[in-house]
């Protein structure tokens, strides 16, 4: 066992170090105070559109878009997953194109426009992507499917709007929905319940029906 | 995420003077990479300078028949566009290879030059690394190593450089236009934009205060095969182990640049005079002088197979 006089000795050198790094911190501090303009704001008011409706917001600037959505304007559908951009959990529309939420930050959005999965359907009025994948139970938990189904139905667009993937084998022929098309487009979207082959299913589905 | 304050600017000149006034200012642009590390804390800039609304999201074509790509080019944007899947196909299959359709619809052309390493003791906020905090060692060197550089690496740092759309523009010989805070520009090669780390590797670029990416100009269309081999760990949405961006003319010569082996894009001009001579010569002088660890020296094996099978696909 450690005798009571080390024990003492170590928790000094810590509350000592723990100062020093204090003392840095505050040094700091002050020097950024006095070359930038005394107190730059650090909340700044963004316009945007969400779902077509206008929201005015006055933000800390580190405020994501996605805690925007789900915290500021209570559109809880779009889900924090990772936060990192890793999961796809977050995805939205902006300008009709998706994006991660959670690595964007809201007050560089402003005059677009937003759509989350709560703009895309509602429950008496499901967009025909969420109906294909209820139909083809392309969910366990659910907590992926909003990103999922924003995802999908962007990436379906890319595709029409003849933009190519990793697997497209030929850069000049027009993309084709073809279901190695869709799963390498839908990777950046994670499902840890491992429904992606009823995802493909749903999403397939749907490509057929717009085609 | 520290606090910050912020401003979007609408010219280039103003870009470039907002980012040299504030001590601690960086740009940004898609911010994919710099808002990851401003949550971990890797980065803590006290100012941002948003310069989405610059307008250099255009494509055009230049004097010489090459291609002047705006830096705020989104990724996809980039790799769809009609001109660079018929004359620079290479570039457009490496930026296809990297990331997820929802990075790449914001990621920018110059944001993916200037992104940071994706080793895991950079992230690691509770470990060592000379990148992030200089003088506190490398953990990497003893460390999960299996993703991280062989080649231009140093007893202070062996991260890797993570873009596949670098080694596209390194190897397609691609021009980095800048302006710096006092108004003048300036033409870097790829080649000379990264540095190697030495005992220095938290500075990675040439780029100085302030200094902006306008542009990346492509020179006239190369010709030949356009090839980019990628070998990950996963089918989609990894970082490479190794990942090779060829262009093979018709008479067997050509040039090479090699992702995920190195802190830059990895070519050697001289390495691609053995093109004729095979796989095995041009590798053996792309590598001299590599320092694996035991958990990456597989790249070496893995760099001479990739390639062998691009020149393979090459005379196809």
């Amino acid at each position: 066992m450690q005798s009571p006089g080390a024990l003492e000795i170590s928790r000094r050198d810590l509350l000592a170090a723990s100062a020093a790094t204090v003392t840095v911190v505050s040094a700091h501090s002050l020097g950024h105070a006095q070359t930038n303009a005394s107190t730059a704001p650090q909340s700044t008011k963004v316009t945007f559109t969400v779902n077509d409706e206008r929201r005015e917001l006055q933000l800390d600037n580190r405020t994501t878009l996605l805690d925007a959505l789900r915290e500021h304007l209570h559109l809880t559908g779009t889900k924090k997953g990772c936060d990192h951009g890793q999961c796809g959990a977050c995805t939205v529309l902006i300008e009709g194109r998706r994006v991660n939420a959670c690595l964007t930050l809201a007050i560089m959005h402003e005059g677009d426009s937003i759509t989350t999965l709560e703009g895309l359907g509602q429950p008496e009025n499901l967009h025909p992507m969420q109906a294909a994948f209820v139909k083809h139970d392309g969910f366990q938990c659910g907590y992926c499917t909003p990103g999922q189904i924003c995802s999908s139905v962007a990436m379906l667009d890319e595709i029409k709007a003849n933009i190519p993937s990793h697997v497209t084998v030929d850069l000049t022929a027009p993309a084709e929905i073809t279901p190695a098309e869709i799963r390498e487009r839908m990777s950046g979207n994670i499902c840890r319940c491992g429904a992606y082959s009823n995802i493909v299913e749903a999403i397939t589905e749907v490509a057929g029906r717009k085609a | 995420m520290r606090a910050f304050s912020y401003e979007r600017v609408s010219s280039i000149e103003a870009a470039a003077r907002a980012a040299a006034a504030t001590d601690g200012a960086k740009f940004i642009a898609g911010g994919t990479n710099l808002l990851d590390l401003m949550k971990l804390e890797i980065e803590t800039p006290t100012h941002l300078v948003d310069v989405n609304g610059l307008g250099l999201d255009r494509i055009e074509a230049t004097r010489e028949g090459g291609l002047r790509i705006g830096a705020l080019v989104r990724n996809t944007d980039l790799a769809a566009d009609e001109r660079v899947r018929r004359d620079y196909a290479l570039l457009s299959r490496a930026l296809l290879a990297g990331a997820s359709g929802q990075l790449r619809n914001r990621a920018t052309t110059a944001g993916n030059l200037l992104q940071r390493t994706r080793c895991p003791y950079f992230y690691d906020t509770n470990q060592p690394c000379n990148k992030r905090q200089p003088g506190s060692g490398c953990s990497a060197l003893a460390g999960f190593s299996r993703q991280l550089a062989v080649v231009g690496v140093s007893d202070a740092c062996i991260a890797s450089h993570p873009s596949d759309m670098a080694v596209a523009m390194r190897a397609l010989d691609a021009v980095v236009e800048t302006v710096r805070a006092d108004g003048t520009t300036r033409s870097i090669p790829m080649g000379d934009l990264h540095r190697l780390p030495g005992d220095t590797p938290h500075i990675e670029h040439i780029l100085e205060r302030g200094e902006l990416i306008t542009a990346v100009v492509l020179p006239k269309p190369a010709g030949g095969k356009q090839i980019y081999r990628k070998v990950r760990d996963r089918a989609s949405y990894a970082f490479a182990l190794v990942s090779v961006g060829a262009v093979v003319q018709p008479d067997g010569t050509g040039r090479v640049a090699v992702g995920g082996i190195a802190p830059k894009p990895w070519r050697d001009e001289a390495a691609e005079k053995e093109l004729a001579n095979g796989a095995k010569a041009v590798a053996a002088m792309l590598l001299a002088g590599a320092r694996p660890t035991e958990q990456n020296a597989f790249k070496l094996t893995l760099v001479e197979r990739a390639l062998s099978a691009v020149l393979v696909e090459a005379k196809g």
